[in-house]
Parts: C-alpha cells; sequence; structure tokens
C-alpha cells in the first residue's frame, strides 16, 4: 500500500470510531426514562404538521435560481484571487468589468422584483 | 504573460463587445424609459443601433482584411477573424437586424413586448460572432453556450403560452444534452493533444496518424454534438417541436443564424482539428446527410402547420449543406457559404409572411396550412413574395435558391459523389411538392379575408429578403466572389 | 515536495471513472420520464466532463484543463437557471412534469 495513503487512512479509522465510542460511552452512562413526548420527531419544539415532502413555494425557486448564478460567480474570483499580486492592476480591471457585467444582472433583478419576497 | 489585451485583441472583439454591451445595456434601458408605445419603439430603435455599431466595426475588420488570406489573431491565438469568420459575422448580423425588424409588430400581437427579447437576440448574436471567430476548444464551447442559452429563452419567451413552454423545455433538453456531448467530445480532444487550441489538436491528431479508441470516441461525441445542433437526420427530432412552438419571429432566428452558426462550427472542427481524420467522418456525414435528406422531405410532405412543414423543408436544406461538406473542396465549401446566406433570406421571408397574416383576432393559432388560403387574392404582393422565398426555397432557377443547389451538386459531381448528387437531386423533386402545397393554398383556393398585421419594419424586411432572394439569382457575381473569398483557407 | 499521491492511481482509472458516470447521464436522460430528473442527467453528464478535463491536465502538468473545467462549471450553473425557469412556466402552465404527458406540439 503507498505509504501517502497512511494519514488518510489513520483517519477514517479515527473518523468511524470517534461517533461509534461516543454513542457507546453515552448509551452506558445515561439515565433511561422514555416517555412519549421524547420520542417524537424534533422539529422547532412544535408537532410536525405535514410531511416534508409537499410543494414548496414557487419564490424558493426563484431565490435558488439566483443564488445558483451569483454563486458561481466565486468560481472566476478564487484563480484571480490566488493571483492577484501578479497580476496588478490589470486584473483589478478585469475583474471590475466581470462584476460590471453581473451588476447589470442584478439590477435587472432588483428592478423586475425578483428579490422581493411577496 | 505580456500584453493582457492589446489594441489587436480590442479590434478583433470589438464587433462582439458592442453587442454584449447593447444586450446588457438595453435591460437597463427599460427601467429608464416611461411605458407605453414610445418605449417599445425606443428599443427597437437601440437594438438597430447595436447592431449598426457592431456592422461598423465589422466593417473597419473587413477593411483591415482586404489582402486574400489575412488573418488577426487575437487572444493568444483563442479568436480569429478571418474572411470566414467575418462572412458569417455579416450573416448573422443581417439575419439579427431583419429579426428585429419583423420582431416589434409581432410582439405587440402577442403582448409580450419586452426588453430581454432584444436584449437575447443581441446576446445570441454576440454568441455566434465567437463560433465563428474561434480557434480555441473553450471560446468556442462559450460561444455555443451563450448562443443556445439565450435562444431556449427566446423560444419559451410566450410564458403563458403552452406551446412555447413546450417547445421550450424540449428544446433545452435536448440542446443541452448535445452541449454536454461536445463538450465530452472536447475533453477528449484536449486529453490527446495537451492543448485547447484547435490548430495544435489538428496537429496532434495528424502525428498520431492512425485512429485509436480515444480519437474514436472524440470524433463520435463530437460528431454527435454537432449533428444535433444542425438538426441532422437521426438527432433532428428537436427541431419541428422548437420551430412549431417558438414564437414566429424567434423560429425565423433560430431556423436561419443557429443553423448557420451551428454551420460555423460544424467546418470550424471539422475543417479544422478533425481533418486528419476525414477518411473516417466522411461516409458516416454522407450517410447522416441523405438520412437528413430522406426524413426532411418525407416528413415535410404530410404536415399541416406551416411553420413545422418549414421546420422539416429546414431539415433537409441541412441535408445539402451537409453534402457540401462530404464534397469537402472548394467548390463544396463555397456551396455551403453561398447556400446559408440565400436560404437565410428565403426562409426568414417565408415566416415573415406567416407573421404578417397572423393576428390575435382573426384567431389564427394553430398556422394552418389553410390559413395561407386566398392570400394571392387578399394581398397580392405578399403572396407574391412568398412565391419568391418558396421558389428559392426549393431551388428554381431565376432565384438565389438554384445557385446553392448548383454549386452543391456541382461539388459532389467533382469530388465523384456522383450517386449523392442524384439522389439529392431526387429530394429536390419531392420538395417541390410540398411547397407547391402552399403555393396552390394561395392562389387557387377561396380564402376567408383577413387583416393584414404589417408595419413599416416588416415592409422594409420583406422588402429586403425578396430583393436579396432575387439578386442573389439573377446577378450573382459580386456575392459570389465576397462568398469565395470566405472559404479559402 | 514529495510527489502527491495521487499521481499513483493511473490517468486510465479516471476517463474509465468519467466515462462511466457520463454513460449513466446519457442512460438516465434517455430512460427517465421526469423533467428534473433527465436535467440532473445532463448535470452528471457535465461533470463527468469536468473530472474528465482535471484528470487530463494533471496529466498534461497544466492549467487549461483547469480552466475548461471552470467554464464547464459556469455553463452549467446558466444551464440551471435557465432550465429551472422554464421547467417552472412549465409546470405552472400543466401541472406536470413527466415528459411524456407534455406533447401537444405533434404529429
Amino acid at each position: 500500500m503507498p505509504a501517502g495513503y497512511l494519514p488518510f487512512f489513520l483517519f477514517l479509522v479515527l473518523a468511524i470510531l470517534f461517533p461509534l465510542a461516543t454513542l457507546i460511552v453515552a448509551k452506558l452512562i445515561r439515565p433511561s426514562a422514555p416517555l412519549p413526548v421524547k420520542r417524537e420527531a424534533y422539529e422547532c419544539g412544535i408537532p410536525a404538521a405535514s410531511t416534508s415532502r409537499g410543494r414548496y413555494a414557487v419564490r424558493f425557486y426563484i431565490i435558488a435560481i439566483l443564488f445558483v448564478i451569483f454563486d458561481v460567480e466565486t468560481v472566476f474570483l478564487f484563480p484571480w484571487a490566488v493571483h492577484y499580486k501578479a497580476l496588478g492592476w490589470f486584473g483589478v480591471a478585469e475583474v471590475a468589468v466581470f462584476l460590471a457585467i453581473l451588476v447589470v444582472g442584478y439590477l435587472w433583478a432588483y428592478k423586475k422584483g425578483a428579490l422581493e419576497w411577496v | 504573460m505580456s500584453g493582457y489585451y492589446t489594441s489587436a485583441d480590442h479590434f478583433a472583439l470589438l464587433p462582439a463587445l458592442m453587442l454584449v454591451l447593447f444586450g446588457s445595456a438595453i435591460l437597463l434601458l427599460e427601467f429608464l424609459m416611461p411605458k407605453g408605445p414610445a418605449r417599445t419603439r425606443w428599443l427597437v430603435g437601440f437594438t438597430l443601433l447595436g447592431l449598426a455599431s457592431a456592422a461598423i466595426a465589422l466593417l473597419r475588420q473587413h477593411q483591415a482584411l482586404s489582402a486574400p488570406g489575412s488573418r488577426i489573431v487575437a487572444f493568444s491565438g483563442s479568436f480569429t477573424i478571418d474572411s470566414f469568420s467575418l462572412y458569417f459575422d455579416w450573416l448573422f448580423l443581417a439575419a439579427a437586424a431583419i429579426v428585429t425588424l419583423i420582431s416589434y409588430r409581432y410582439l405587440e400581437i402577442e403582448g409580450e413586448h419586452r426588453a430581454e427579447y432584444y436584449g437575447l437576440i443581441l446576446l445570441a448574436c454576440s454568441g455566434m460572432f465567437f463560433l465563428a471567430s474561434g480557434a480555441d476548444l473553450i471560446t468556442m464551447f462559450l460561444g455555443l453556450e451563450l448562443m443556445a442559452l439565450s435562444f431556449y429563452v427566446l423560444v419559451g419567451f410566450l410564458k403563458r403560452e403552452r406551446r412555447s413552454n413546450e417547445a421550450a423545455i424540449k428544446y433545452f433538453l435536448l440542446g443541452s444534452f448535445s452541449s454536454s456531448l461536445l463538450a465530452y467530445g472536447f475533453s477528449l480532444l484536449y486529453g490527446l493533444s495537451g492543448s485547447t487550441n484547435l490548430e495544435e489538436i489538428r496537429r496532434a491528431i495528424f502525428t498520431r496518424g492512425s485512429l485509436d479508441a480515444i480519437t474514436a470516441l472524440a470524433m463520435a461525441t463530437i460528431l454527435a454534438g454537432v449533428l444535433f445542433k444542425v438538426s441532422a437526420a437521426p438527432f433532428h427530432m428537436w427541431a419541428p417541436d422548437a420551430y412549431a412552438g417558438a414564437p414566429t419571429a424567434v423560429t425565423a432566428y433560430l431556423s436561419v443564424a443557429s443553423q448557420a452558426a451551428s454551420f460555423a462550427l460544424l467546418l470550424r472542427l471539422f475543417n479544422g482539428p478533425l481533418s486528419p481524420l476525414d477518411q473516417e467522418w466522411r461516409p458516416l456525414v454522407a450517410g447522416v446527410a441523405v438520412a437528413t435528406l430522406v426524413i426532411g422531405n418525407f416528413a415535410a410532405l404530410t404536415q399541416e402547420n406551416v411553420k413545422r412543414l418549414i421546420a422539416y423543408s429546414s431539415v433537409s436544406h441541412a441535408g445539402y449543406l451537409l453534402l457540401g461538406l462530404v464534397a469537402g473542396n472548394t467548390t463544396g465549401l463555397r456551396g455551403i457559404a453561398v447556400y446559408l446566406a440565400i436560404y437565410m433570406f428565403a426562409n426568414l421571408g417565408v415566416l415573415m409572411v406567416l407573421i404578417a397574416i397572423r393576428t390575435r383576432t382573426s384567431g389564427m393559432l394553430e398556422e394552418d396550412l389553410s390559413d395561407l388560403n386566398g392570400l394571392g387574392a387578399r394581398h397580392p404582393l405578399y403572396a407574391a413574395a412568398m412565391l419568391v422565398f418558396l421558389l428559392s426555397l426549393a431551388g428554381i432557377p431565376p432565384t438565389g435558391g438554384f445557385l446553392g443547389k448548383y454549386y452543391i451538386f456541382l461539388s459532389l459531381l467533382e469530388t465523384g459523389h456522383a450517386v449523392l448528387a442524384v439522389i439529392a437531386a431526387l429530394y429536390v423533386a419531392v420538395s417541390l411538392y410540398y411547397y407547391f402545397r402552399i403555393v396552390r393554398g394561395m392562389y387557387m383556393t377561396q380564402g376567408e379575408p383577413g387583416p393584414l398585421a404589417s408595419s413599416i419594419g416588416m415592409n422594409v424586411a420583406v422588402a429586403i429578403s425578396g430583393v436579396a432572394t432575387l439578386l442573389l439569382g439573377l446577378f450573382p457575381e459580386p456575392f459570389l466572389r465576397f462568398a469565395a473569398g470566405a472559404l479559402v483557407r | 515536495m514529495p510527489p502527491l499521491p495521487v499521481s499513483q492511481i493511473p490517468l486510465n482509472w479516471y476517463l474509465i471513472l468519467s466515462a462511466t458516470l457520463f454513460l449513466i447521464g446519457v442512460a438516465g436522460f434517455i430512460y427517465r420520464r421526469n423533467i428534473i430528473t433527465i436535467f440532473m442527467c445532463i448535470e452528471l453528464m457535465l461533470n463527468a466532463v469536468n473530472l474528465s478535463f482535471v484528470a487530463l491536465s494533471y496529466q498534461w502538468k497544466q492549467v487549461d484543463g483547469h480552466i475548461f473545467s471552470f467554464f464547464v462549471m459556469v455553463v452549467a450553473a446558466a444551464e440551471a437557471a435557465v432550465g429551472l425557469a422554464i421547467i417552472l412556466t412549465v409546470f405552472k402552465n400543466r401541472q406536470t412534469l413527466e415528459v411524456d404527458e407534455i406533447s401537444s406540439l405533434r404529429n
């Protein structure tokens, strides 16, 4: 087995053992008193009103769509951030142009009311 | 790492840059204008201004490249301006301008007149510029996606119309599937050459010589992806649905500009990096072309919906264009260029006449063949224009369409593909039947009188397309010289 | 710096994994009938492309493939946004996401 994997396997063993040990130890030392209230699914303290398979409001999808778009912009900011000293002012200008295009999209979405929760 | 954005880069990028600038600005312009009919006119004007400034930048490139065979290489070899890209860029600009002119009235009727429509038209056009100028896999992939994403939205632009939604979802699913196929093929090309530059990939494939598993897989996935885009036979099924369900103005743009851009991609890839493998792909493309001719023509025979009929006829035109690639000599490539331009004007023309006779009040929502009944008596000029466009699509001599088919057939004979030429000629006869069905409806059938949704823009667009279709057939010399320069590489 | 342990996995394995993922995506695209699932299959195909680019890029000791995979990611995100928006309008007009039921354009 390649030696480089040793830390990985050590970590794997540790990652399996730790939760197991915690569960077993907790089981051994805690008092056992099952009440019906305790057995309910925990949902912010109130009993679950419906299943979690229902439909979501359409607003969530629009927020998700906007999130996906503006989330991925960082993919291009990271390489610049790593290398920004070498790129100098040119890199700053380039990123400014890139962000300006995104701002057009942001302004458009804002003006269209896509960011408001109605 | 020196000279990140040189003046040569700027000069090469300027036409596409103009389109992107205007396309983004128009989204914000909408908020600055008061609502009302004045705003929609401003939007059209602004779009035409954007196209005009791109045209000026393009004209300057044209002048700079007056010497034959000269080219501008920008962005470290990932973007080229040569006569090939200039020719296609002019086509894209012309298509975008005509579509803008015919959209005004159409969007009024549909009640969906919004700035995004024009923004997307401009952005799609800039994507096509990147496709035609791409000399690098990344540039081409991004150009393709910019174009395709704009079209997905445009096809579904009538968001309250179920048919438009359906067309959009079908086009989107099949379009992004084919983009994934292409991207996978691109990754394999990168793997076997270690570069994303088309010329370096060509050299790497050339040195490899024989066809091994990776090269074959790359060729197969790229071929499948591109054939999807040009709506060739086994992969054509998205086209009739997308064409029929899309807003008619978008159908016009999609069927000519997107088709031309996809052929630009096809030619760049198959005459570039994949040209050393031509012994392998040529028979495949020949088979696909014949299948496309058969399916396109026979399916068009039985259509009752005009837009579906035009969609299948577009599929069959893709077959003729692919035959030009099969021949692959200078005549064939010039044939593709000529054919695309002529097909563009004729197909745009047919669809704009369809827009003109369509009004909300007359309830012509299905675009049946019978809608055209009696057009010859009702609106003789529009009917005459339609006749010219249909003759051109069928390839009848006085019109431009004959010229495109002539060059394709000639190139097939020159390269010893006589059988293919005969098959192609036979299908011209088949196509005459369904084009004639439309003509018969216009001139030999009584129809309901209906109002004409014409406008200044529409009349200008019909006039331009009609005159271009006739002139290209009657005085082809200047145009042929332009097209000939385009494809000598 | 000692060589990274990754280099001991041959390139072929990555390519086989990538091809397998891609084929799963293609099969799902062809056989699944729910639009969202079909769309997820397309995303899976794009991720297979990314894997293949990154592995090949590592093999060539270049960054070109990494850059391409960045662009593929962005394109995938843009496709997701446009696709979800189209799916939403389809659902609003039809109350279904089964492709077989979305078939008014046919003859």
